[in-house]
């Protein structure tokens, strides 16, 4: 399978990378390069084979219900959260307007 | 049943109903992190570093959530997995910080189950209809967005962020507005028997993405909307109600149905397509590579099933077997798990009170509570869950009327009284002389003068009109105003009469 | 008195407890090998000297009062940026990061804080992990500290991702540093500068607070001068985090008290499909010098089969990248990072710009390979196959290993390349990477351990691959040859 522009242009806006039109024209040929070479994969007998879910042999632990067990996952810290953020405001993180 | 038709221009319409609920999971902290899910918090203080998707967080889900997921899933007789997946569902929101959602796809924790429906609240038997549940996945809420804050800006806030919710998807089985209502109070009592989510609308705990198509009865499905986010009941209802009347407006004067997300707008009653979601088809959907697969074992599996209380349509069952009410009445008593609670504790305390095993004063409890004390509650604008008297104190009620000390009619004055003073029953019956007299001297005395007084009616009685045993009865009972034991007066006016 | 910026961690620790020296004058030291190469080297993206200070007063405190200094007690090291460091940029050598500035700390630069290690700075490295030649750091590239021997004076890569790393080891201006490795990024970066670095089993280490690239390969490890430092910084950095899911709920093991390069009764295996056709005949033959040291060392050669190895990096190629596209949605210009917010831009093109200006090519090639491959219609052609190839690369290892106990390799297939020699050439760039990446999809401890020099007197690498979380024999292989092979090469100073 090989893409062209049109498919390039809409993966990059569904990935929401905006590309000039020489950034398109040049990442065109790039991925199907890539792409043309991962689809030898094709070629692997696969049946009965289970796609990988855990990369080592482990169980997935759940932890207790309880709020702010450990404080470096837990809430109560806006100072925190929002120190980084470019709009903050009034402890809301702003955005240009949204029309739902 | 009426069949619900849509009546267009080319003949009937028949409306095809699915529902999504998405259901806020009761916890403590989030689904993925340890903050709090408190309703009304401050902006953005109940956000962890994980749910603001800072660079390397990661998720650990809580066992609670899985646990009451589950529970819900044993509560709809559904087929529960022992190996599930979280699963990512990309896409680009201002109210989803990771850029993703952490949902299940490809293997939800809970697979088929039903849910039965009435719909004759009369007769909760005569008409009922199963709804088949495709499926129960867990996963993450969104926050929330601020559009009317700021001239240029919408603000964010992640409180809800990572809130975990059940999605509940339903067969496309519903064919009526009356039905998706049905089904949605259905599900909502059985959330709140099994308490995996309080089921409160208002502050968004639970609410429906309404799926809505029409056909021609017999014909095969047609192209659907889903109309996000109705928040009440009745809005759903109406969502149903609008859309398929839309639709089928679209398809008479020649148009199409697109498959689209609409937004439901309580104002008009109207729905109308939802234009910022557009181009979020396509949700890139994959296994979360930061969780393994949950694996149920047995030990968690018999926790949660022996962890589930007696169920709406089973209580119903029983209190019908068990102390004979009927079956509206049942089916009152048992809709609302609060409801059923409140009633069981005052059988207990009115059982205790007087001495005798609950069946027996099931249905002088079960009616007292639907028609004496909604009543008044209603009267005063409130209800059950914030009654003035207690259970306790209401059982006391009921015994004072079980062993006669007072009448009917005076219990009715008794609970005014109760909800105005908040005194103890047996207290105001002593304070205000409301006792039921059983003082035959006293009594014989009021029916000589009744008797003496209405010779001629005496005589008509006697002549064969037996009717007028009642007038006689009245009188007694209006001349000592109303606290005269009434089998008392009975048989002392048959000794008199002769 | 001895230069100290010579000395490893192990000899530093040493030093420190004994009292030879203090920490803060190795930290000094350090620190002033540091600021004379940085504008030649740019190993650095932030030097944070006054943290290595700090740390080092601190252990020297500790020590004037009798308290024990921790396992790396007064051993300055260079961090990785990628992992989150409370107070100090972290910015996965990116514009769309630049100035993020975390209120948290990772677990793993936690833990090493905590054994008495202090930063000297947070090293340069490939934009979010993705490159092989430190090439894609949007604050320049990392030179390698090594120069053939033809007089041409070309700069060389570092390797990558961790080319920061390698570059700040091998040029002596800190003794270890953290690396990060997805698909040989520990690995091949210290094959390219003739340090040694190694992967622990995938879960030893929390990935949390790193910035994550691929979430199921992603793991941390240490880059330092021998096999005993790494096995020392190892045991530091990983452990038990109930913060990452898919860590590992197992006891550290004391890697460096069970060190041994004895390996009488060890089968090593030598996996056939890893020969290529048109092998460098350096790299074939410092292979056969590995087999010779090993079989020196009391092992038994055996020849392995790991027939999947051809898909290895097709599978990487779509399953990092998948993983990628989704792990840097984040990145959107909303709660911390680059905001480009066009005049009168909405949402998501607010998004779109950001993004766009934030990211590198690299990057942004990435992101959208992953997109495609999970994108409606795709998915199973491109990922699930991608991730039954997985399975069946792990299959091979779990078959190998009835016949072997670890299995040696080349690090990469050639020493260190020109920089702007692959820049251009995507693929040629990947397949650098493909002798790592099968242990990487496996999830195996692996390492690189310098072997010699090829004809143009550049470091090569030879790397070792074990059973899952048989780190020990990993190190001990690693000692085995590290002993035999005698590498005491260093690049001449000319920055
Ligand atoms: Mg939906
Ligand atoms: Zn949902």
């Amino acid at each position: 399978m090989s893409v062209d522009t049109e498919t390039v242009a809409r993966i990059a806006a569904l990935a929401r990378i905006k590309l000039g039109e020489d950034e398109l024209a040049a990442m065109v040929p790039e991925l199907n390069a890539i792409l043309g070479w991962v689809e030898q994969l094709g070629e692997v007998d696969v049946t009965g084979i289970e796609p990988m879910t855990a990369v080592i042999e482990n169980h997935l632990r759940l932890r207790d219900d309880v709020i702010d067990a450990d404080p470096l996952t837990g809430g109560g810290k806006r100072g925190d959260v929002l120190a980084n953020a470019p709009a903050a405001e009034h402890g809301f993180y702003g955005v240009p307007k949204v029309i739902e | 049943m009426n069949d619900y038709r849509i009546q267009g221009a080319t003949g009937d319409w028949e409306v095809v109903i699915g529902l999504e609920v998405h259901a806020q999971i009761t916890t403590q902290s989030k689904l993925f992190s340890g903050a709090a899910t408190e309703f009304g918090a401050e902006p953005n203080s109940q956000v962890s570093l994980v749910d603001a998707a800072m660079p390397g967080m990661l998720p650990v889900p809580n066992r609670e959530c899985i646990r009451q997921a589950v529970r819900t899933g044993m509560a709809i007789d559904a087929q529960i997995n022992k190996y599930s997946r979280f699963d990512r569902k990309n896409y680009f929101y201002a109210d989803l910080p990771q850029g993703y959602q952490i949902s299940q796809l490809y293997h939800p924790i809970v697979g088929t189950g039903s849910i039965e429906i009435s719909l004759d609240d009369k007769e909760p038997e005569a008409s009922t209809k199963t709804i088949g549940v495709e499926r129960i996945h867990v996963e993450q809420d969104a926050g929330k967005l601020m559009h009317d804050q700021h001239p240029t800006m919408s603000y964010v806030d992640l409180n809800r962020c990572g809130v975990a919710l059940m999605e509940i998807v339903s067969d496309p089985d519903m064919r009526s507005p009356a039905e998706a209502g049905a089904y949605l109070r259905k599900l909502r009592s059985v959330l709140r028997y099994v308490g995996s989510c309080d089921g409160n609308m208002e502050e968004g705990s639970m609410r429906a993405d309404v799926n809505v198509s029409v056909r021609k009865p017999g014909e095969p499905f047609g192209t659907r909307t889903e109309t996000k986010n109705v928040n009440s009941v009745r809005f759903v209802m109406a969502t149903i109600e609008h859309e398929a009347n839309r639709q089928v407006d679209v398809i008479e004067s020649g148009g199409t149905i697109v498959q689209e997300t609409r937004l439901f707008d309580p104002g008009s009653g109207t729905t109308r397509s939802m234009r910022s979601k557009e181009d979020a088809h396509d949700y890139r959907y994959f296994p979360d590579p930061d969780l393994l697969p949950v694996e149920l074992d047995d030990e968690f599996l018999s926790e949660c099933r022996d962890s589930l209380p007696e169920l709406p349509d089973a209580k119903r069952h029983r209190y019908e077997n068990e102390f004979g009410l009927s079956s509206y009445n049942a089916g009152v008593l048992t809709a609302e798990v609060e409801t059923a609670r409140w009633f069981e504790l005052l059988l207990m305390e009115s059982a205790r009170a007087q001495g005798e095993p609950p069946a027996k004063v099931a249905k002088q409890a079960a009616n007292w509570l639907i028609s004496e004390l909604f009543g008044a509650l209603n009267k005063l604008g409130t209800d059950l869950e914030n009654s003035p008297i207690s259970p306790e104190k209401s059982g006391e009620l009921l015994a004072l009327i079980g062993d006669g000390t007072i009448s009917g009619s005076i219990a009715k004055q008794v609970l005014e009284l109760m909800l105005e003073t908040g005194d103890a029953a047996g207290v105001l019956v002593e304070r205000e002389g409301l006792k039921q007299t059983s003082d035959t001297g006293a009594i014989e005395e009021v029916i000589a003068k009744i008797l003496a007084d209405n010779a001629d009616k005496v005589a008509d009685y006697k002549g064969g009109k037996d009717k007028l045993f009642g007038f006689f009865v009245g009188q007694t009972m209006k001349a000592m105003q109303g606290k005269a034991n009434p089998q008392v007066v009975n048989e002392l006016l048959k000794k008199a009469l002769g | 008195m001895t230069d100290l910026t010579e000395l490893g961690v192990a000899a530093i620790r040493d030093g420190v407890a004994g009292g030879d020296f203090t920490a803060l004058e190795v930290a000094e030291a350090f620190n002033a090998n540091v600021a004379a190469a940085q504008s030649v080297l740019n190993a650095f993206i932030t030097p944070t000297p006054e943290k290595a200070i700090e740390a080092a007063q601190a252990v020297d405190a500790k020590r004037a009062s009798g308290e024990p200094l921790g396992k790396m007690g007064g051993v300055p090291i260079g961090m990785k940026d990628l992992f989150a460091t409370k107070g100090v940029q972290t910015s996965a050598a990116s514009h769309i990061l630049e100035g993020f500035t975390p209120e948290y700390e990772s677990t793993v630069s936690q833990k090493l804080w905590d054994a008495g290690a202090g930063m000297l700075g947070k090293l340069n490295l490939d934009q979010f992990a993705m490159g092989s030649s430190n090439e894609t750091s949007f604050f320049g590239d990392a030179i390698n500290p090594w120069r053939r021997n033809d007089g041409g004076n070309a700069a060389l890569a570092p390797g990558g991702s961790s080319g920061g790393s390698s570059t700040a080891v091998a040029a002596r201006l800190c003794p270890a540093a953290t690396g990060t490795d997805t698909g040989g990024s520990i690995r091949q970066p210290a094959a390219f500068t003739g340090i040694t670095g190694a992967k622990p089993t995938y879960g030893r280490c929390s990935r949390w607070g790193i910035v994550a690239f691929a979430s199921s390969l992603d793991q941390a490890g240490p880059m330092a001068r021998d096999v005993r430092d790494c096995a020392i910084m190892m045991e530091v950095m990983a452990g038990f985090d109930p913060k990452d899911s898919t860590s590992l709920e197992l006891d550290v093991p004391s890697w460096e008290a069970s060190l041994s390069p004895d390996m009488t009764g060890k089968r090593v295996g030598i996996p056939r499909e890893y020969r290529l056709d048109g092998m460098d005949a350096d790299v074939a033959k410092s292979w056969d010098d590995g087999i010779a040291w090993l079989k020196d060392a009391g092992a038994e050669i055996v020849d392995i089969s790991l027939p999947h190895t051809k898909y290895a990096l097709p599978a990487y190629y779509i399953i990092a990248p998948a993983e990628a596209s989704s792990n840097l949605a984040r990145y959107d210009g909303v709660r911390y990072g680059l905001r480009d917010l066009p005049e009168g831009a909405g949402l998501q093109d607010m998004y779109a710009a950001t993004r766009a200006a934030g990211f590198g090519a690299e990057v942004k090639r990435r992101i959208l390979i992953g997109t495609y491959v999970l994108s409606a219609g795709y998915y199973d052609a491109y990922y699930t196959q991608a991730q039954k190839v997985r399975t069946l690369i792990s299959h091979d290892f779990k078959n190998a290993w009835s016949l072997c106990d670890v299995a040696l390799a080349p690090t990469a297939p050639s020493a260190a390349f020109a920089l702007g020699d692959k820049s251009d050439d995507p693929l040629a760039m990947y397949l650098n990477d493909v002798y790592a990446v099968p242990a990487s999809l496996a999830g195996l401890p692996a390492m690189s351990v310098p072997a010699g020099l090829n004809s143009e007197g550049l470091p090569l690498g030879l790397q070792l691959i074990g059973r899952e979380f048989d780190e020990q024999g990993v190190l001990n292989a690693g000692l085995a040859l590290e002993q035999r092979a005698g590498f005491v090469a260093k690049p001449e100073k000319w920055w």
